[in-house]
């Protein structure tokens, strides 16, 4: 059900985690106060595929790496991934 | 020290030109690190290594790196330079030079900067295996990656 304060955000996806959703950017609807935790569920629950990466995935918000008790907002770059290989 | 110079690329790296670089007359000591595509892993021979990155994240975490390690050692100058894409055995993926006034200073900054690159710069690199199959490499993350063959044996 569509609440008022609901927001969408666009999510980009990167390396298996986009793989695995075979797409990026996705949208993702959060309640209103939501933060990076409350992403991670949305995440989990609208891409089961996501599933093996689970509690691995991290959230980068405005391209820095955000914790769970961090607010978002819909005007944010937000980014979500796998643990970085590079080097 | 100066602006450090930090870049992403497809082309190949260029390390006489960075090395040249972080020369200065300041500096006692220049120390270069490459990474580089490597044959074999655990047994498992690599065809190619293809890598990607979340780019203005991985440029803004770079530039971090560089301004944390001027401030724990006197970098006269510092250049890091990540290549993307698909790369065969034996190129460069990453270069990182740095200057110092001695040779201990450079050895450890340098050191620093690709273990820390490694952990928080978001790129990532994915196998591309003899046997046909790809990989992503997530360190940490327990179950493998493989995609089947594109044409069975």
């Amino acid at each position: 059900m569509k609440v008022p304060g609901d927001m969408k955000v666009s999510v980009q996806l990167f390396a298996r985690a986009r793989d695995l959703v075979g797409t990026s950017p996705v949208e993702v609807e959060l309640p209103q106060n939501a933060n990076v935790g409350s992403l991670r569920r949305a995440l989990a629950a609208q891409f089961p595929a996501l599933a093996p990466l689970g509690p691995h995935l991290l959230v980068a918000v405005g391209q820095d790496y955000a914790r769970d008790q961090q607010p978002l907002s819909p005007d944010q770059e937000i980014a979500c991934f796998p643990p970085v290989s590079g080097g | 020290m100066a602006d450090p110079h930090i870049e992403l690329t497809h082309q190949p790296i260029d390390y006489q030109a960075l090395t040249e670089r972080v020369r200065s007359p300041q500096a006692g000591a220049v120390l270069l690190f490459l990474g580089t595509v490597r044959e074999f892993t655990s047994g498992r021979q690599t065809l190619r290594l293809e890598y990607e990155a979340y780019p203005p994240m991985a440029l803004s975490k770079m530039r971090e790196l560089a301004e944390q390690a001027a401030q724990r050692w006197p970098l006269t100058e510092v250049a890091i330079v990540h290549r993307l894409g698909l790369l065969d055995l034996g190129e460069i993926s990453v270069a990182i030079a740095v200057s110092t006034p001695h040779r201990d200073q450079g050895f450890e900054a340098g050191r620093w900067l690709i273990d820390t690159l490694k952990e928080v710069v978001p790129v990532w690199k994915q196998e591309n295996w003899s046997d046909g199959t790809q990989e992503w490499v997530h360190p940490g993350t327990s179950d493998t990656a493989t995609s089947p063959p594109a044409l069975g044996p």
